[in-house]
């Protein structure tokens, strides 16, 4: 289960290739890429700062992957998130799932994504017209994680 | 009780500081008693740490709630709800 907190932008293909490469047991790759907006809360967003806690973001994501392994039958994991500067358009954030068949590799891509968003220790922020800002959590991303204890 | 403590992001900025190295009183148990303790620091420490403040905060890098018990020379971190992906 590969985890890399980065500057750097990644190549997906190149990425996928690799994850899946020497398994023919895998049928489905799941893939969640997240990338920079140019707008958030009415205004716009020119480039952001993302910082993180060295240490405890990857025990925060081997946690939320051992989860998800133990909750579906799935091969194997990658998640790749840069930190630093980002301008609207780049790459953030690439969750990777394979699996022998779509179903198992979709949710656990969705948990994995829901998961990182509330328990992984990253912080964005903003740089607007109106200056720096601090990206406040949202409710709703919250509500996305309670789902999954409902199941 | 020595404790290493750690702050990110908005908390960071509004502290001026991002660690620092502490030796509590035997009466600071928990990390609820930990932020009050901070927070009878006054000026910006009452600030950014009042109990209106939605913050989380980690043990040895593991996010726990606010009764947890305190280890000695734990690595204990404060931060704002996190915001990535």
């Amino acid at each position: 289960m590969p985890i890399r907190i980065q500057e750097h932008d990644f190549d997906l293909s190149a990425e996928i290739a690799a994850l899946r490469k020497g398994d023919p047991r895998v049928g489905a790759v799941v893939t969640f890429l997240g990338t920079v907006r140019d707008m958030n809360d009415g205004s716009q967003v020119k480039g952001m700062t993302l910082e993180h806690y060295p240490g405890m973001t990857e025990k925060a994501l081997e946690e939320i992957i051992t989860q998800a392994k133990s909750r579906w039958d799935i091969y194997n994991t990658l998640v790749i998130h840069r930190v630093g500067p980002l301008l609207p358009e780049d790459q953030i954030v690439l969750v990777a799932v394979t699996s022998a068949h779509r179903g198992e590799a979709f949710a656990a891509c969705e948990f994995i994504m829901d998961y990182l968003k509330t328990a992984a220790p990253f912080w964005k922020k903003e740089d607007t017209p109106e200056g720096a800002r601090w990206v406040d959590a949202r409710v709703t991303d919250d509500a996305a994680m309670a789902r999954w204890n409902n199941d | 009780m020595k404790l290493e403590l750690r702050f990110f992001a908005s908390l960071r900025e509004a502290l001026g500081t991002s660690q620092e190295s502490i030796d509590v009183p035997v009466s600071v148990k928990t990390i609820s008693e930990l932020r009050t303790f901070l927070i009878q620091r006054g000026g910006v420490w009452t600030q950014a740490l009042a109990e209106g403040k939605a913050l989380r905060c980690a043990l040895n890098q593991h996010m726990v709630d606010a009764n947890t018990a305190l280890l000695e020379g734990a690595e204990v971190a404060f931060f704002p709800p996190v915001t990535g992906g």
